[in-house]
């Protein structure tokens, strides 16, 4: 579904991105992880075309209908239209722009693009029904200012709820987990897993396992000074989460030598 | 975020070819008693004009707002033009000059019986004088009096002489005396004791001569426990050069009357350049005479070069509520200062100021308020909100709140803030698959709800409509 090959990028002088190779499929789930200031979220935004990142080097290749295209051709929101999404680790607030609108121009949106025909402000109220469920959502929380005044679990469950409007073809999920008490994160979790098929992937990016043990990934990366320095299965995770990153970046020192 | 703010094209800014009748340029005392003989005014009216002119004379323009206004030669303005086939407005529509009626069509104002807009009775003021008002049997019904403040002086001297200059007089300002002693029409609307008006009143102003000024008055009585929902809007050619506009509007609220004035201003603002537009210089202020009375102005300010407007109220009955909603839109080099004065003389008036300045490109955008309470207005509130945006990094926006309390158990709140439209706003946006433009509208429309939201229905759609297409292209 994606594929990126020796992916370079900065903001400003400081190269963040030091040449990133991975690939993913449909129906894969994939988890990014790694100490503070590796590139993690980095990597989420530049996949999702952030501006104020350049990109130096590298291809992103992405799988549209069995064509390949090249991302950097595409805007911020074309990429959404074809079906990316990145969930925020911060999503913004906007005030006076209510939650409903905001997801309904945003569905019509990508239904235009995709050729679907767009959906009545009635008939949306009903399909988002099922969905707030899903994520034991209240339905006035549809008529909230977007973002605005939320604590930060109702920002998260926002961003699975947009995600599950969406219902992207690729979803990244920038520090979902962060800010979540126990509850919010197994339902969050329930909500990224119903989302699951072989159509979809999803590229979680974490700092920590907890996540893992409620959405299971396939594969594991550990970021390092924005490059991945071990790729395993899920098993990975959980031997981070018993001896820490150090191990890993000392062995990878090493191997620079 | 790239601000190459484009200038949307301005369709309101055709000329209608029409024969007119011009007095002859400049301002004299000649020109006063002429516009006042054309209009076979009585004598004190007149007399009124004559006031207001040599009051003029030793007057100087306001130089304390925040603009940057030219010289402006009085003396190569017309004071006077009007269509000249053009009948009384008492007459039925069919004497109206069709070239007329086109116009005001394409402007979105249907004159005919047929076509006309419904729940909406228009008074249609073509340069210097009301070519048409519209729904006034209906009203008539009622008690309703709406009409060009011409015709008023004619049918119901009684009223126009007892209110008439009672809430901004003569002398209140440079712009203020220059309209009084010019001022060629208007509407006038007058709603009786107990009557709740059954159809919003709306007067559409559209300047179509050149070098003409365009000095209209519009004085608004509502009797005690009467209501009345009054809109205005406003449009003129497009032109390179400037063009001045000032108006003066009065409203009187009895005992228990509210008066709702809303404007969606949209004058022509001149090119992306800065060249042309209008100078809309306009005093607007509300007497809540009676107990418990509410006047509330509304205004989208989306056009005009220059903008020097702060529709006010004077807070006289106790009890009487007062309100100030406002979205300011500059863009290219518009310049806008505008705001409002709440004046609290009554006992437990209260107050409230929203105002959203909106800025693009190299415009400016100031708000100025004055809270004022005087020592009689015991237990006086006031809630003040003035937010900017900017967009871009060229735009300049300010705020200059005045408060001055005389009594201490009044209780005044102010808050304030400037934002930047932010690259993780849109980004955020875009993200969910919204072009930047939509983003932006978006945004912007959110800013502005609390205002639009104090709109009628379909003049709040209109004001959506305006704002999003004078920021079509604002980014990219």
């Amino acid at each position: 579904m994606i594929e990126i090959k020796n992916l370079h990028a900065k903001i400003g002088d400081k190269e963040i991105l030091k040449g990133i190779n991975l690939t993913v499929k449909a129906g894969e789930v994939h988890a990014i992880m790694g100490p503070n200031g590796s590139g993690k979220s980095t990597l989420s935004k530049v996949i999702a075309g952030h501006p104020s990142y350049e990109v130096s080097g590298g291809t992103i290749t992405y799988k549209i209908n069995s064509k390949d295209r090249d991302l950097f051709e595409l805007e911020a929101d074309e990429r959404a239209k074809s079906g990316i999404f990145l969930g925020f680790q911060y999503p913004v607030e906007i005030p006076g722009v209510s939650n409903f609108t905001f997801l309904l121009e945003s569905f019509n949106e990508i239904c235009k693009f995709n050729g679907a025909p767009e959906m009545s402000s009635s008939d949306f109220r009903k399909f988002l029904k099922p969905k707030l469920e899903l994520l034991e959502m209240n339905e006035a929380f549809l008529d909230r200012p977007v973002n605005t005044g939320f604590s930060g679990g109702e920002k998260k469950k926002n961003e699975i709820l947009q995600m599950a409007v969406l219902n992207p073809r690729l979803a990244l999920l920038d520090e979902t987990d962060s800010g979540l008490d126990i509850d919010a994160l197994k339902i969050v979790a329930k909500g990224v897993n119903s989302l699951k098929s072989r159509f979809n992937a999803t590229i979680l990016v974490t700092h920590y396992q907890r996540l893992l043990d409620f959405i299971v990934p396939d594969h594991v990366h550990v970021l390092y000074q924005g490059q991945i320095i071990r790729s395993g299965g899920k098993e990975l995770a959980l031997e981070l989460e018993e001896k820490g990153y150090e191990w890993l970046i000392k062995e990878h020192a090493e191997k620079k030598q | 975020m790239s601000t190459d703010i484009l200038n949307s094209d301005y369709k309101y800014g055709f000329f209608t070819d029409i024969e007119t009748e011009a007095f002859p340029k400049g301002l004299s005392e000649d020109i006063v008693r002429m516009i006042s003989a054309k209009k076979e005014e009585p004598t004190w009216l007149l007399d009124f004009r004559l006031k207001a002119y040599a009051h003029w004379l030793k007057m100087a323009t306001p130089k304390w707002a925040h603009l940057e206004i030219p010289d402006i030669d009085y003396q190569a303005l017309y004071y006077y033009s009007a269509p000249k086939k053009k009948v009384d407005a008492v007459g039925s529509l069919d004497e109206i000059d069709p070239e007329l009626l086109a116009t005001f069509a394409k402007l979105g104002i249907p004159l005919n019986e047929q076509k006309r807009i419904s729940g909406v009775a228009v008074d249609a003021v073509f340069d210097s004088v009301s070519v048409a008002t519209t729904h006034k049997a209906e009203l008539e019904k009622v008690g309703v009096i709406f009409c060009s403040i011409s015709e008023a002086v004619k049918e119901h001297p009684e009223l126009v002489k007892k209110y008439l200059g009672t809430v901004v007089p003569h002398s209140d300002n440079f712009y203020a005396a220059l309209n009084a002693a010019v001022f060629s029409d208007g509407s006038f609307v007058y709603i009786p004791k107990g009557v709740k008006c059954p159809l919003d009143l709306s007067t559409y102003f559209r300047i179509n001569a050149k070098e003409t000024g365009q000095f209209e008055r519009t004085l608004i009585v509502a009797e005690e426990g009467s209501f009345v929902n009054y809109l205005e809007g406003c449009t003129a050619p497009q032109r390179d050069e400037n063009q001045l506009h000032a108006a003066i509007v009065e409203l009187i609220a009895m005992d228990d009357a509210e008066i709702k004035y809303s404007t969606v201003q949209n004058w022509y603002a001149g090119d992306k350049n800065g060249l042309g537009g209008i100078y809309n210089f306009v005093t607007k202020r509300g007497n809540c005479l009676g107990k418990n009375s509410k006047i509330s102005w509304t205004q989208v300010e989306a056009g005009s070069a220059i903008t020097w407007k702060y529709p006010s109220c004077n807070l006289i009955g106790d009890n009487s509520e007062g309100a100030f909603y406002s979205v300011a839109l500059t863009n290219n080099f518009m310049q806008a200062d505008t705001g409002t004065k709440m004046v609290h003389i009554g006992k437990n008036t209260k107050s409230t100021i929203i105002s959203k300045g909106i800025s693009a490109e190299q415009s400016e955008n100031n708000y100025r308020g004055l809270v004022k309470i005087n020592p009689s207005a015991t237990g006086a509130r006031n809630y003040s909100q003035c937010d900017s945006m900017l967009i871009g990094n060229k735009a300049r926006a300010n705020t200059f709140p005045y408060i001055d309390v005389k009594n201490n158990t009044a209780i005044v709140e102010h808050e304030a803030s400037t934002s930047r439209i932010s690259e993780e706003q849109l980004f955020y946006l875009q993200s969910r698959g919204l072009s930047e433009e939509k983003c932006i509208s978006m945004i912007v429309n959110g800013f502005c709800k609390d205002v639009f939201k104090e709109l009628p229905l379909e003049f709040a759609v209109e004001a959506v409509k305006l704002i999003e297409m004078k920021l079509e292209n604002s980014i990219g």
